[in-house]
């Protein structure tokens, strides 16, 4: 009994972001209380949902999966079938609150037979088959346009079906406070799955299927159960976004929507619980809100996913993490000012790449690359000059002085003091 | 009262597209005892492991464990019927600590197998017996120590551990002393002794000092054939395996 206790007091440790996470989510709609912000938080819900059961498979199973929207678009639709079963019916049959538990069901379902020979094999093959089912679905959503509704896509009304709780879910902050438990409920049993038996033998199969073979487990069925476990949640996040969107559409199921998850979980860090969350989060916000300031939002996106990948795989909760580290065993000591001076150096140098593509964006993508457009507070003209060198200046100074000046000033004051400990 | 035979080879063959690299081996392994096998470099010892284990798929011949046939079972299943094994590269789960391995290796002898609704911590008699284990493999200092930052001797030791974990009643190690100093050796040879009690042992060793210190018999592979098997000292004397193997290298 003496481990339970010691177990206990971890446990009450890391308890704590399972209260303040929830609470800042409650707070959140009443600081803005714009429905354009309350949309977007719900759908940030949604989005932490469907990556947490994207890392199931990429961090804890090391399955790269390209098609994951799949489980999270079929989930969608049937829950969108549902649903409007129920409006049909004037009303009356599953409550709207649990609609996302026929998704969960569709996911589950799906999962099981595509998983069945999905995961025969992990690495290429695995990834290359759920590509192909990808498109397979997806060009059958273009296809059966019965179930999956054309291009048009299916709609929906959530107050038009019954409420559990006698809640009018009309108002989009109704709608938010739903999307908060249900994820909070996903995560919390997500997170559970990780201690379990099936979940350690995820991770070791990981690692070394070969061992795990020889402690007596078969890879395949580890990877198969941990595949439609995640499918199952995937399903239910599908469900809840017909919730908030009332309406869904192909692209539910498309490569984008794919991809999106794989972008986010990896940004976001795979070997975290909260990587996923932090990953999703921002994407989802970058996207409404990037989206609305620049066309060349993708590229931003591309642009971020490639630095984590080439120099930060372990993406941005594992950068904040590891200067955690570094912090607590004293490596700041008397270079907090350098790191402070790395880190504004390299903002700066950012500041100067966007300046540089913005104005490339302006100049080659605009029907008139002298008309002047404003560029950062200040009306600017693609066609001069001035604004190219002075942005092309900013960057260089910036990541230059990072790169060649702090970075190398960092190095020199680690092993400074290294010797010195030693001496 | 016959003594049983946990591992029997029966015209075992095993070749690589063209190569026969095992060309009709018989073996029997009697059950409790440690067999060692020895054999020049590229004998085909390591194929011979992966053939039991089922890693590989046997070309032709017979493999049964306690009577049962095992050979072209998949490796898992293997290891159910009560096998397990090392390998000659270490080969952990890198990632874990040390008595995350040795639960890992626990979870389906203490038949947990697939179960995603109980905490493996919460697992009274996997804990006491993933903590019993690194008390015997000398492992307590390093519990929460990632594998891959042990030293390599301390990775051996902790093979041998998760391999005796998985609750195989046969124990095959290929080279277990490999890469190590006289000292080290010595430890993981008493390690070995201590470890694998009342099982059924096969070892490939090239460490001669090694081999007559544990074996109680040996079979000397040469050219994926047993020329030989017999008592340390059958073996010392049998002038076929002077002539082919020991001659060579001991004077
Ligand atoms: N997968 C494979 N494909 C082709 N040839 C192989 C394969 N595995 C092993 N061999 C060959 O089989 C022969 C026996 O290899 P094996 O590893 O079994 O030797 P060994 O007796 O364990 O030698 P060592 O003492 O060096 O470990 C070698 O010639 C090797 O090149
Ligand atoms: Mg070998």
């Amino acid at each position: 009994m003496a481990t339970n206790t010691a177990a206990g007091g971890i446990n009450a440790l890391k308890l704590w972001p399972w209260l303040i996470v929830p609470f800042i989510a409650i707070v959140l709609p009443f600081v803005f209380d714009s429905g354009h912000t309350i949309n977007l938080l719900s759908h940030m819900g949604v989005a932490i949902i469907f990556a947490l059961s994207y890392n199931m498979l990429l961090g804890n199973t090391g399955l790269l999966s390209f098609g994951h929207a799949v489980y999270f678009g079929l989930g969608a639709f049937v829950a969108m079938h549902l649903l409007r079963a129920i409006n049909d019916a004037g009303g009356t049959g599953l409550p709207i609150e649990l609609l996302p538990l026929a998704g969960a069901a569709a996911g589950l379902g799906f999962g099981v037979i595509f998983g069945s020979f999905s995961v025969r094999r992990a690495g290429v093959v695995f990834a290359m088959i759920t590509l192909g089912l990808g498109e397979l679905v997806h060009s059958s959503s273009l296809m059966f346009t019965d179930f999956f509704g054309g291009e048009a896509g299916l709609f929906g009304y959530r107050d038009e079906a019954p409420s559990l709780l006698g809640v009018d879910y009309a108002p989009s902050r109704n709608v938010y406070f739903l999307v908060v438990a249900w994820t909070l409920i996903a995560a919390i049993l997500i997170y559970l799955l990780r201690k379990t038996p099936l979940g350690w033998m995820a991770n070791a199969v990981r690692d070394n299927p070969e061992r795990a073979q020889f402690v007596g487990y078969n890879p395949t069925i580890v990877r198969y159960i941990q595949f439609v476990l995640s499918a199952c949640f995937a399903g239910l996040a599908g469900g809840l976004f017909v919730i908030t969107n009332e309406i869904v559409n192909d692209e539910v199921v498309g490569q984008l929507q794919s991809g999106a998850v794989l972008l986010g979980t990896f940004i976001g860090g795979i070997g975290y619980f909260i990587g996923p969350v932090v990953g999703a989060s921002l994407v989802t916000f970058l996207e409404s809100s990037l989206s609305a300031h620049t066309e060349a939002w993708v590229l931003y996106f591309g642009l971020l996913f490639i630095s984590i990948v080439m120099f930060a795989p372990m993406g941005l909760v594992g950068i904040v993490h590891t200067q955690y580290l570094n912090w607590k065993a004293g490596g700041w000591k008397g270079n907090t000012g350098i790191r402070l001076y790395i880190l504004v150096s390299g903002l700066v140098g950012i500041f100067g790449l966007i300046c540089v593509i913005e104005l490339s964006y302006h100049y080659f993508r605009s029907w008139d690359p002298g008309a002047p457009f404003i560029l950062m507070g200040i009306s600017t003209n693609a066609t001069h000059l001035l604004p190219w060198l002075v942005s092309f200046a900013i960057t260089i100074i910036g990541f230059g002085l990072m790169l060649l000046h702090g970075n190398p000033l960092l190095k020199r004051h680690i092993s400074a003091n290294s010797d010195g400990g030693k001496a | 009262m016959t003594i049983r035979n946990a591992l029997e080879l029966k015209g075992v063959k095993k070749n690589f597209g063209r190569a026969e690299i095992i060309r009709g081996l018989n073996l029997e392994v009697r059950e409790h005892e440690r067999h060692v096998i020895i054999g020049p470099n590229g004998a085909g010892k390591s194929t011979m492991f992966n053939l039991i284990s089922g890693r590989l798929k046997v070309s032709e011949g017979s493999i049964k464990l306690f009577g049962n046939n095992i050979h072209n079972l998949p490796a898992h299943k293997v290891n159910r019927l009560g096998l397990s094994r090392s390998f000659q590269v270490t080969n952990l789960f890198q990632n874990m600590t040390v008595i995350e391995n040795l639960r890992c290796s626990l979870l389906w002898s203490e038949g947990h197998k697939y179960a995603f609704w109980k905490s493996v911590l919460g697992q009274d008699s996997v804990t006491e017996r993933a903590y019993e284990l690194a008390t015997r493999l000398n492992l307590t200092e390093q519990l929460s120590t990632q594998v891959s930052l042990l030293t390599y001797a301390q990775q051996r030791s902790l093979e041998i551990g998760c391999t005796v974990a998985s609750g195989a009643k046969v124990i095959l190690l290929d080279e277990p002393t490999a890469g190590m100093s006289r000292t080290e050796a010595n430890d993981v040879v008493q390690l070995i002794q201590r470890m694998t009690g009342e099982n059924t042992l096969v070892v490939v060793e090239h460490d001669l000092n090694v081999v007559f210190e544990l074996a109680d018999r040996i079979s000397v592979l040469v050219y994926g054939e047993i020329i030989a098997t017999g008592t340390p000292e059958e073996i010392r004397n049998n002038e076929a395996v002077q002539e082919a193997y020991l001659g060579t290298e001991v004077h």
